[in-house]
């Protein structure tokens, strides 16, 4: 666990400067703490302050200065971990920042950078002790404005986020998607969105564990087949021989080295594994007896997959071992009952699977519990489908039709706050990447 | 005999001329026999009615030569409605409930249908195509198409159709040929669609 820049006892200080900001309300002329949105961020005591610190962003200045700015402010809140602080002017006097000032804010943290000739100069300033923290230089690649330009400074956010709360964030990740049957991928805040492949019919994208390749399903001539694409050279190859036949859902191991995919011809629809690199013989892992065995996904240690099956006479989700054995029901369910639960997807953490659920005719996101089988319901308007986490684990890109038309949004788990990510419509099967920062 | 009955008036004139004349004599100019306008009539009258005779002999012709031309296009179109019959039993689509790949009674019947025509024309090939509607997870609706495609395709073999004439594969809830979410679209999705692949330039219908 990275150590956190602000150790716990930080907490009770930031505590006692909302305390005081709170007390400075009712004297007129005070600082307006609780003004909001000049800028579209909020100015939040809304959560638990003693884990949710309020973090400035001063203006970045310079040619290019305003985007980073948005982009380091606008990372910082969608991370959802802590509060992006409005303080407008007069936070830098001659002699360094306005500490009281930034701490009649509630501020915990004040972010200073500065755009450098090979990328950013970022000094982070803890308010309480009233000095810089830390200081650091990120390069940036060039051109400014460019997808990895945006990527790099989300990578500064993530770092950012890492200092101030021990995890990092996930703004420099992107989300792979399906629309108008081909594989699109956005940032995680909703720019840079494109095709990666041909027209054709392509469904179920995954990513590898580095973040360089897809795999996905196509149409063929004959029946289905996996695609592995790699994002960075462009080439394309398939993963198994067979022309026809059913090859569906794939997903990458945690290790990278195997593919598990769902395979069927005529005797139902079973999950197989191939190697993901080179050729081999795939092996089966559900024996399904005629039923449908779809959608794996891997527990982060690699040794239990869960996934969607309809042994029961209806689809709901099992987790078995790796190898095939020891499949069990993990939704639990009364005979009889016309339920319909699919699409899991596991945690980074391990801890929970996130899985689709028919509510009164709708889909709803929910999450089950591994540890005590406990069962929570994340969406209520509309109907939801396709949950996968964040590598962060608290967020997920889900599927909703609540607008009229199929759109993306995420999710925090922890505070409900759910943001639309895609503006396209007939937009599904969304998959989170992992962090990008390091791969380029 | 025609001449002889044209020639008898004028015979009769000669022979009655010849013996008024008995004692010979200076011998007279035979007078020059004079048209009989009451026979010609007849012959003009005879000729007209051989005339329309023809006619009527090639009308009668041309209408039976007519009408085996119409017998011949009739049956050519029978011919080819039976074809088209014996291959539109060969794609005619079959539907499922929902969330089901059991046959109905209905699918069955259309599915006996194609049996004998499969069997008058060996060198058929077919690809069947397993559809669901748009609920339910688009991903679990792919291996529920393909579950579809072969139940129809086990039917098929069961009834004594080479399984390698056949082959099978879905498109999920990818291609539905109704739109809307109501039960009226999605009925029309909830199906099985057969395509020809080969051997589908001159089918046959079968023998009865």
């Amino acid at each position: 666990m990275p150590h956190s820049l602000f150790p716990r006892p930080l907490a009770l200080r930031t505590a006692g400067a909302l305390a005081l900001a709170g007390a400075l309300l009712s004297v007129p002329g005070a600082l307006r703490a609780q003004d909001t949105t000049r800028q579209g961020v909020r100015i939040g005591l809304t959560y638990d302050p003693g884990s949710r610190p309020g973090i400035v962003v001063l203006a970045v200045p310079g040619l290019g200065g305003d985007s980073v700015t948005a982009i380091l402010r606008r990372d910082l809140d969608y991370g959802d971990r802590v509060t992006v602080v409005d303080a407008g002017d007069g936070l830098t006097t001659g002699s360094g920042l306005n500490y009281p000032l930034l701490a009649r804010l509630s501020a915990a943290a004040a972010v200073q950078a500065t755009l450098t000739a090979t990328g950013l100069h970022v000094a982070v300033h803890d308010v309480a002790q009233k000095r810089v923290a830390s200081v650091r230089d990120f390069t940036l690649p060039s051109p400014a404005l460019s997808p990895e330009w945006r990527l790099a400074v989300h990578a500064v956010s993530d770092e950012l986020e890492r200092m101030f709360t021990g995890t990092k964030g996930v703004a420099a990740t992107r989300i792979a998607y399906v629309q108008a049957g081909q594989v699109w991928v956005i940032d995680s805040d909703g720019a840079n969105a494109r095709a990666v492949t041909e027209r054709g019919s392509s469904l179920s994208p995954a990513w590898s564990r580095d973040g360089r390749r897809i795999a996905y399903s196509a149409f063929g001539d004959r029946g289905t087949q996996i695609v592995l694409r790699d994002l960075t050279t462009g080439s394309a190859r398939w993963l198994v021989a067979t022309a026809g036949g059913l090859n569906i859902t794939p997903v990458f191991s945690p290790d990278g080295g195997t593919i598990v995919y769902a395979h069927g011809e005529e005797e139902g629809t079973d999950l197989f594994a191939a190697p993901a690199l080179g050729t081999g013989a795939a092996r089966r892992l559900t024996v399904g007896r005629g039923t449908d065995n779809v959608s794996p996904s891997f527990s982060p240690d690699g040794r239990r997959i869960a996934f969607t099956s309809g042994r029961s006479g209806h689809p709901e989700v099992y987790i078995m071992d790796v190898d095939g054995t020891n499949a069990e029901l993990l939704t639990p369910f009364n005979f009889g009952d016309q339920s319909y639960r699919s699409n899991p997807d596991w945690s980074p953490d391990g801890r929970t699977i996130a899985f689709q659920s028919q509510i009164a005719g709708r889909f709803q996101v929910m999450t089950i519990n591994l540890r005590d089988r406990s069962i929570r319901q994340l969406t209520s308007e509309g109907s939801n489908e396709d949950p996968a986490w964040a590598p962060d684990g608290r967020h997920l890109v889900f599927t909703s039709n609540r607008s009229g038309t199929k759109q993306l949004y995420v999710l925090d788990v922890e505070s409900g706050r759910t943001r639309q990510l895609t503006r396209a419509g007939g937009v599904r099967l969304a998959a989170w990447s992992p962090s990008l920062s390091v791969a380029r | 005999m025609n001449r002889l009955s044209r020639l008898a008036p004028a015979i009769l004139l000669g022979a009655i001329a010849l013996t008024t004349t008995a004692c010979p004599r200076r011998p007279e100019t035979t007078p020059t026999p004079t048209v009989n306008e009451d026979s010609l009539a007849r012959e003009r009258a005879r000729q007209d009615s051989i005339a329309a005779a023809e006619r009527r002999r090639a009308d009668s012709v041309a209408a039976l030569a007519r009408a085996r031309q119409d017998s011949i296009a009739a049956a050519e179109r029978a011919r080819m409605e039976a074809m088209t019959g014996a291959r539109n039993a060969v794609t005619a689509a079959i539907y499922f409930d929902y969330d089901q790949s059991e046959l109905t009674e209905q699918s069955r019947s259309t599915l006996d249908a194609k049996v004998p025509v499969l069997n008058a024309n060996p060198n058929v090939r077919l690809m069947i195509a397993g559809h669901t509607d748009s609920r339910g997870s688009d991903e679990y609706n792919l291996a529920l198409g393909q579950r579809r495609a072969a139940a129809a395709k086990r039917y098929l073999v069961q009834r004594g159709i080479a399984a390698d004439r056949i082959e099978v594969r879905s498109f999920g809830e990818e291609r539905p040929v109704a739109s809307g979410e109501d039960e009226s679209a999605w009925s029309q999705n909830r199906r099985d669609e057969f395509e020809i692949t080969a051997g589908g330039d001159n089918i046959v219908p079968a023998q009865q």
